[in-house]
């Protein structure tokens, strides 16, 4: 087991069950939270999340969460949102209305465009796999897409996509339709990945894998 | 640049069982669900459909561990039907693995429920299970308690209704073809697939995988449930090459059986044979890729061995 205890953090709402297996089989021990002094404590944060952006930073925030995740990702603790969670990262979301977002990564929160004519075979939301184009080297040693092909395929189940302010923080994109969005994000030592790696079949468990070196890394330094 | 096309393993179920029936009845027991599943996970299934065919009928909350089982067994997608009624069984089921949510009995008897739950939840979690039967005039009416009682309600008026409703995505199964290997209901996948915004999943009737072909291809499928033909080729006995039932010992699972086991045998209801050819999850892939349609081959994935 590694020692630093990753938190995922509970929204109340989502799939944790699955979460926390995909970490159980990468033998990464995974606690649910949602009280802030264990998410402070916090070795590194996972950020899940399902549902509708306003009742999930609602929660957050009524739980004291927000200033917690904002104070660990600037102490350098790693992030890493998935889904709704990487959205929650981004500085504002026009879902249902405007929304502030933790502002741990500059962008907005956007419904995918819906399909003209000529994708009429295009639905929102989009449910399935799809492939990531990645913008970074694989090789590299330092981001979670290491030793994950480009073009490999992960499973997304969103309607809403972040459009980031600065390009250096993207690491994938993914096309669906006449849309293209960022797949990937990191900023420093906060990730975002827009589909679910811990439904992605072995290469979402790579990527969580991945993820988990980076708080190993962080323990030894 | 396409989403692939979802080929996904319907696991009917039944207290503890992997059941499969023809038209939603006369299940036959064919092992446990979770064993089951992790075959097809390993051969490359992208996602699961879980489905309680008793749950709405008997007004029983969904199995969770049933449902526990299956998730710890499968690195891909599940969603959960049967017996979905209230935010609460949303809400355990989510806990207990599922993914998403597929509403069908409740959503008819309430159909503000989906707007509730997709305010909720989130379209994305909330998909609507329609079980579509053709009458002998043609008409399609909506089935409710899986395949139990009629409810009036035209299936092309509720598909589009549901979608106004907060529904993310469509299950539209084929009642009078399930389980009989004749292939899916093309027109009806059609007709629902091109009016719906959302996706929509074509269910019943996959006998090969030209079927599978067919719906995607003049259906419009987003993406294709099958049971039968999978549950055939894995439940296969290992000393031989076709399917009988011969004692209580099947290949997945303790002896686990219960109910009608002799109607595929024997022919059920004036039906005296199944066009189910027994086919891979992998094998169906690799022939809907071959014929250039876009799906997802998994790298990992491991071909199932009929007779290993």
């Amino acid at each position: 087991m590694i020692a630093a205890a990753l938190v995922i953090v509970d929204d109340g709402m989502g799939n944790l069950f699955n979460l926390q297996r995909a970490f159980e089989r990468l033998d990464i021990e995974a606690k649910v939270a949602t009280d802030p002094g264990q998410v402070e404590r916090a070795g590194a944060i996972v950020l899940p999340g399902v549902g509708a952006f306003d009742t999930a930073i609602h929660t957050l925030r009524d739980c004291g969460l927000v200033p917690v995740i904002r104070r660990a990702a600037v102490s350098g603790i790693p992030v890493l949102g998935i889904c709704l969670g990487m959205q929650l990262l981004a500085t504002e979301s026009n879902e249902g209305g405007n929304f502030p977002g933790l502002d741990l990564i500059p962008g907005a929160v956007r419904r995918l465009r819906s399909p003209d004519e000529q994708t009429s075979n295009f639905k929102v939301p989009q449910m399935g796999w799809n492939e990531i184009y990645s913008d970074v080297d694989a090789s590299r040693g330092d981001t979670i897409l290491d030793e994950i092909p480009d073009e490999t395929k992960f499973y997304f189940l969103h309607s809403y996509v972040v459009d980031l302010e600065n390009r250096s923080d993207l690491l994938a994109r993914c096309r669906y339709g006449r849309d293209e969005f960022p797949a990937v994000v990191q900023r420093e030592n906060v990730f975002g990945c827009q589909f679910h790696p811990e439904r992605s079949g072995a290469m979402g468990l790579k990527l969580l894998r991945n993820f988990a070196a980076l708080i190993k890394r962080k323990d030894i330094r | 640049m396409t989403s692939s096309v979802r080929i996904i393993v319907r696991l009917e179920v039944k207290g503890p069982n992997l059941v499969k029936g023809l038209c939603f009845d006369g299940f036959r027991v064919l092992g446990h669900p979770e064993t089951f599943a992790s075959i097809y996970d390993d051969d490359g299934a992208d996602e699961f459909l879980y489905v309680d065919t008793v749950a709405s009928l008997y007004q029983r909350s969904p199995q969770f561990d049933v449902i526990r089982r299956i998730a710890a067994k499968t690195t891909v997608p599940l969603t959960v039907a049967g017996g979905i009624r209230s935010i609460e069984d949303i809400h355990s089921v989510l806990r207990a693995g599922a993914d998403k949510v597929a509403i069908n009995t409740a959503a008819l008897a309430t159909p503000d429920f989906l707007k509730v739950a997709s305010g909720r939840f989130g379209s994305q979690c909330i998909a609507v299970s329609i079980e579509a039967h053709q009458n002998s005039n043609g008409q399609y009416e909506c089935w409710t308690n899986f395949g139990r009682q009629k409810s009036g309600v035209d299936v092309f008026e509720w598909a589009e209704r549901v979608v106004n409703l907060g529904a993310g995505e469509i299950i539209v199964s084929a009642v009078h073809n399930d389980g009989l290997g004749v292939g899916f209901d093309v027109e009806l996948t059609r007709r629902i697939a091109t009016a719906s915004p959302v996706p929509v999943v074509a269910s019943c009737g996959a006998g090969s995988p030209e079927h599978f072909r067919d719906v995607i291809v003049k259906g419009k499928a987003d993406a294709v449930a099958a049971a039968a033909i999978f549950h055939y080729q894995a439940a296969k006995p290992v000393d031989r090459m076709w399917m009988s039932y011969d004692g209580a010992q099947l290949r997945n699972g303790d002896p686990a059986d219960s109910g009608n086991i002799e109607f595929l045998n024997c022919g059920y209801g004036g039906i005296r044979e199944l066009d189910v050819k027994p086919t891979s999850v992998g094998d169906v892939k690799r022939y809907l890729a071959a014929h250039g349609l876009p799906v997802r081959i998994s790298a990992d994935a491991v071909r199932i061995q009929a007779c290993p």
